[in-house]
């Protein structure tokens, strides 16, 4: 028995395959696990990554900003604004990404700034880059 | 003379037939990019869907209806109006028909004592509503040839503050809404507030039946509050998908029927062409037959000036053009 996942966004449809165990992170900030047989769910998503276990045993990572997961019948759904796979990552990018936003969230320290730098972050870890 | 003439109308085809060219080149792309759009929103279906689903999970679930986005703001003097229409010409009567239906829905609006807001996607419709001098409250440019999902971000995060202080009573989508590459449709749709059916066959479309009993993390009203927005912001992106599909297919059709009015032209062009440089040709041999006339009426011997030794094709060999069909009648 395997999950059958699929990770959408607006435009397109990112993932859509067989998995283990899916793992995300909830808006409360705790993380939570999917595996086939979970109870159905609907939670709302931090922005942070979410890590599919295929069910060939390899893994995938993708960075989500935002959005929804729910779970039904060993069908898991994420809904995200900004979805994307850790292999599609441009990591050069992101990391200067992750460098403006570490500068304007220090200088002002703003919500948008935070956001910005929390997105980074995790368009780096699903990337596959540790961040200090 | 005759010889002007011809060589005037040779020019002319000349243009027609390079106009012809552009003309068809500019179909094709069309053509591709009909295919390219409707690509696009069909990709985007997945998530509108799955979005449908998720909201009527959730009110199933009780989740609070108090969201300001799902408000009445019945105090409110204003509407807002968002006309979706495209950058080029070059497409028929896709612009000037939803300029118009935008135009009926203002009139409506100030026959009833209320105001309007206009927010406008497209220099077409900007420049229109400029000249006439309505006010508009934003302008959205560089979206409808490939539009994505920031741009309907951009155009939600103008509208959707407004909306839930209280400013407008509710808002209008007016767009060209993308039935198949043969068929389109102007519109104009309500989509705020969002009205949610608890018998899930109302605003939101016909989604599956919720599962029930399902696990909420925080809870269904966060969920949903946090929700709604992005809902919004999934039907302006996908207005935005429709209008950019049916822009290409009217741009194809448009430039479809310039083709066939070129090929059209330059047929007739060459008729007139033929006969012109057919007259001048006739003129020339009774100026020649003439001549010769005088000539041997001259001499008084009309043996070497049989007809035989003026037969057209011979003299006149360089002036007929091979390829030409018509020519060969002469």
């Amino acid at each position: 028995m395997t999950l059958h996942v699929e990770l959408v966004s607006p435009e397109r449809v990112v993932l859509d395959t067989e998995a283990t165990m899916v793992m995300a992170r909830t808006l409360g900030g705790g993380d939570i696990a999917f595996m086939t047989g979970h109870a159905p769910f609907l939670g709302a998503l931090a922005t942070h990554t979410l890590t599919i276990f295929m069910a060939d045993g390899s893994r995938e990572v993708a960075a989500v900003h935002g959005g929804f997961v729910s779970v039904t019948n060993d069908h898991v759904r994420v809904l995200s604004d900004m979805a994307e796979l850790g292999s599609g990552i441009d990591v050069a990018r992101a990391r200067a990404g992750a460098q403006a936003a570490d500068e304007a969230a220090r200088a002002g320290s703003d919500t948008e700034a935070e956001a910005a730098l929390r997105r980074a972050q995790a368009r780096l870890s699903a990337a596959g880059v540790t961040t200090s | 003379m005759a010889g002007g003439q011809e060589r005037i109308l040779r020019r002319r085809i000349k243009s027609v037939e390079s106009t012809k060219k552009i003309t068809r080149a500019m179909e094709l792309i069309a053509a591709t990019r009909v295919v390219k759009a409707h690509e696009r929103s069909s990709m985007a279906r997945p998530y509108a869907e799955a979005m449908t689903s998720v909201i009527l999970d959730l009110v199933q679930a009780g989740a609070a209806k108090e969201h300001p986005l799902l408000q009445k703001h019945e105090g409110a003097r204003s509407e807002a109006i968002l006309v979706v229409t495209s950058d080029r010409g070059l497409c028929g009567a896709y612009n000037s028909t939803v300029i118009r239906l935008a135009e009926q829905e203002i009139a409506a609006r100030l026959a009833a004592g209320r105001d309007y807001t206009l927010f406008v996607v497209g220099s077409k419709a900007q420049t229109y509503f400029r000249f006439r001098g309505y006010d508009m409250a934003e302008v959205f440019l560089g979206v409808t040839d490939r539009p994505d999902y920031d741009h309907a971000r951009a155009i939600t995060a103008a509208m959707v503050p407004r909306f839930e202080s209280g400013e407008f009573e509710a808002g209008v989508l007016i767009y060209w809404r993308f039935l198949s590459a043969g068929a389109q449709q102007s519109v104009v749709r309500r989509f705020l507030p969002l009205e949610v059916d608890e018998g899930g066959t109302g605003g939101l479309g016909g989604a599956p039946m919720p599962s029930a009993d399902l696990e909420y993390e925080p809870s269904p009203t966060a969920i949903l509050n946090e929700l709604l927005p992005r809902y919004v912001e999934g039907r302006v992106f996908s207005a935005l998908l429709d209008a950019s599909a049916s822009e290409h297919a009217a741009r194809q059709r448009a430039m479809k029927s310039a083709t066939d009015n070129a090929e059209e032209l330059k047929l007739s062009l060459s008729r007139i062409m033929n006969r012109a440089r057919q007259d001048a040709i006739t003129t020339e041999i009774m100026e020649i037959v003439g001549g010769a006339e005088a000539l041997g009426s001259d001499r008084g011997s009309k043996t070497s000036l049989m007809p035989e030794s003026l037969v057209p094709r011979h003299l006149f060999s360089q002036n007929l053009d091979p390829s030409d069909p018509s020519a060969v009648r002469h």
